[in-house]
């Protein structure tokens, strides 16, 4: 064998053999860190190895990646009365305008693996910042005694507008709330009373309180101490008994010692929709998957479905606790209080579960903020139910959803960053609770003061209240 | 091309033509099929020589003026029946662009526009738009050619509707303008009022914008 064919039989190989690495990879699983081709978005970045959830099988069109786009924000959207829904731009009429900047696909402003776009607007995704200009050029005209000469990059980073969620930005909702004082008389966070709502719109049944002596344990697994905690808290107090989730279907299942999620998810359904939602349960949504099984009929798998695993903050880009770096973030995570303890803790959750892993200068600050002075003065008894503020009060707070009839239903959102970004959309799910529309607008603008986890006051001021105000007196001459 | 079946037809050629689409689609589409495709076809051919004709296409105005018919018919039974009696008359709900957080009814306008919306999220078979020359939302302003001359048109020539055709996204399209009158004291009471208004002059009966409806022709 001469020399050549020699070199080009060993480069066949090496080239083929690579190859059919990197294409195995792509397709099923292996190590798929060397095919990103960009850093992702914080939005996305904990999925990040589970291509197929927005790629489909490899080399997809424009269509699957969008499909992907809404299977996860279709709802958030409509739930945030969409400004600009696709809708809005199927009409032909818009042709010229789509040719310009195709509103109809989210990638065309939300693109990935392109970290140097992301946007210095305190936003996770990617966001061009003058786009309004494509079909707003003439504002200037319209509204000259506000809009002209202003700069397009400034729509939305001024606090002003948002191009989906508006809820707390248009003009009759400024104009509505403007004289409202910083603070309000009654200072109540929404202080629903869930129970009744629940069970009004179909939510859970509640049945009679259980007795210690009517738990349905086999011994083996029953202690005094579990009894105990079980006893006191919620669930045995609303009649679920311990088969309820350690043996759901009796007939076909053996005893379970540590139900997981789809347990709790089986009564539990909006938390559990919310919390896949979000930044510690998205590793754990359907499809999540970082290698598939493989089609090839061979006597063995070359590659198994393996899920993703529970997010654990070492993975996260935000600073954690060292000491926290290994945990699994589950229900049982934040909810349990320990060992042989029964008790599920909402109180926990409020501020000590996030405590527990979040190391950045916001949640280090609450322990000195007014809001965590609230909060202990609620647990001392000292103010009324409500009037405290935690952690979980603005992150995960009671919201309405709309079932898929279209219904009301109440829920504990844990999807925690459903209101973040931009935090504008927490006015209306949080801040208007006790505070007037222009000093939450002004302190949200503020990143130090939020730093300072609002201890202090803003030192930002935006016009859009003053410039309702002044349209509202004195209305635009238009051409 | 929206081929219903009507009792009767006069229009032959109209028969004809489809069934020579029917043949030719046929053949091109299968050799395999053809043969039969040309037997079903004289079958078909020979029954409509000796029944009355089973089908009918509409020409798109025909499509344009039934849709403008419906839109307008509730778009006037909405303003006068809903708001009007109900927010004018008997003072009981308020009608108001905020409907949602001021628990009231939509405008008429904004009726109109969700049932379009709704409408092209279902079909791209046709769409519709209701555009002034004096919007108060100035995205409801004419953007093509075509709808600024069709709205000038129905405002000059009162009681007529502009029919045309033009070329958008490289799609062509057959359009009809129809005008949109004052019918109920609620629209010109608002128009006349609204701070973003460019006109402030609207009379009852006045043509305040136009119909836009849209038939893609390929």
């Amino acid at each position: 064998m001469s020399k050549n064919i020699l070199f080009w039989l060993i480069w066949l190989i090496g080239t083929v053999s690579v190859g059919g690495y990197l294409a195995a990879a792509m397709f099923y699983g292996g190590d798929r860190s060397n095919l990103l081709i960009g850093k992702t978005t914080s939005g996305h970045h904990q999925i990040e190895l589970s291509c197929n959830t927005c790629h489909g099988n490899g080399f997809t069109d424009a269509d699957t990646i969008q499909k992907a786009c809404l299977s996860c924000h279709e709802n958030e959207l409509k739930v945030a009365k969409d400004s600009h829904p696709i809708k809005k731009f199927r009409d032909p009429r818009n042709a010229a305008r789509l040719e310009q900047l195709n509103a109809q696909k989210c990638v065309t402003c939300h693109t990935e693996h392109k970290p140097e776009l992301v946007s210095s607007m305190g936003m996770g995704v990617t966001l061009p910042k003058d786009f309004c200009f494509k079909c707003h050029a003439d504002v200037g005209k319209d509204r000259p005694h506000t809009h002209k000469d202003l700069n397009f990059e400034g729509c939305a980073s001024s606090g002003c507008h948002n191009y989906h969620d508006n809820r707390a930005l248009y003009e009759r909702f400024l104009e509505k709330h403007a004289k409202e004082p910083e603070m309000k008389l009654t200072q109540l966070i929404n202080n629903l009373n869930y129970e009744k709502l629940s069970e009004e719109y179909g939510g859970l049944k509640r049945s009679d309180p259980l007795k210690p002596t009517e738990a349905n344990a086999p011994k083996e697994h029953i202690n005094q101490k579990l009894l105990d905690t079980w006893h006191q808290d919620a669930h045995a107090q609303n009649g679920v008994n311990c088969s309820a989730c350690h043996q759901p279907n009796k007939d076909k299942q053996a005893w379970i010692k540590k139900p997981g999620i789809a347990v709790c998810a089986s009564c539990h359904k909006e938390e559990n929709k919310s919390f896949l939602a979000g930044k510690h349960g998205m590793r754990l949504a359907p499809d999540m998957l970082q290698s598939k099984a493989d089609p090839f009929n061979l006597p063995f798998k070359i590659f198994k479905e393996n899920k993703l695993s529970p997010m654990r903050p070492k993975l996260a880009r935000l600073p954690m606790k060292q000491s926290a770096h290994g945990t699994e973030l589950t229900c049982n995570t934040c909810h349990s209080v320990g060992k042989e303890n029964h008790k599920f803790n909402v109180q926990k959750a409020k501020v000590q579960a996030c405590l527990s892993c979040h190391d950045d200068e916001h949640s280090k600050a609450y322990l000195t903020s007014p809001h965590h002075e609230l909060w202990q003065k609620e647990i001392k008894g000292e103010l009324p139910k409500g009037s405290g503020v935690t952690c979980a009060t603005c992150h995960m707070p009671r919201i309405a959803v709309e079932d898929e009839y279209e219904n009301e239903v109440f829920i504990i959102t844990h999807n925690q960053n459903d209101n973040l970004k931009p935090n504008e959309k927490m006015i209306r799910s949080v801040c208007s609770a006790c505070h007037g529309l222009r000093f939450s607008i002004d302190s949200l603008a503020d990143p130090n003061l939020i730093k300072k986890n609002f201890h202090g006051r803003s030192t930002f001021k935006i016009e859009s209240i003053d410039w309702v105000l002044k349209r509202s007196s004195k209305p635009e001459e238009t051409k | 091309m929206i081929s219903p079946s009507p009792k009767t037809t006069k229009n032959t050629t109209a028969v004809l033509k489809t069934l020579k689409e029917i043949y030719m689609f046929n053949f091109k589409t299968s050799l395999k099929k053809s043969t039969l495709s040309i037997t079903v076809g004289s079958l078909i051919f020979g029954m409509s020589m000796s029944a009355p004709a089973t089908a009918k296409t509409f020409e798109p105005q025909q499509v344009t003026d039934m849709l403008h018919l419906v839109l307008e018919s509730d778009r006037t039974i909405y303003t006068k029946k809903v708001v009007k009696r109900l927010a004018n008359k008997h003072k009981v709900i308020k009608a108001t662009e905020s409907f949602e957080d001021d628990k009231s009814l939509p405008l008429p306008a904004q009726m109109f526009r969700f049932g379009a919306e709704a409408v092209a999220d279902k079909t791209d078979k046709f769409s519709y738009s209701l555009l002034s020359l004096w919007p108060i939302n100035k995205q409801n302003k004419p953007t093509t050619e075509l709808e600024k001359k069709g709205l000038e048109y129905i405002n000059v020539n009162k009681g007529k509707n502009y029919y045309g055709e033009e070329t958008l996204g490289g799609k062509k399209y057959f359009t009809a303008v129809y005008p949109d009158v004052a019918v109920a004291t609620p629209c010109v009471g608002c128009h006349n009022n609204h701070k973003d208004t460019p006109k402030k002059d609207f009379k009852m009966g006045d043509v305040m914008g136009g119909v836009v409806i849209r038939i893609p022709l390929q």
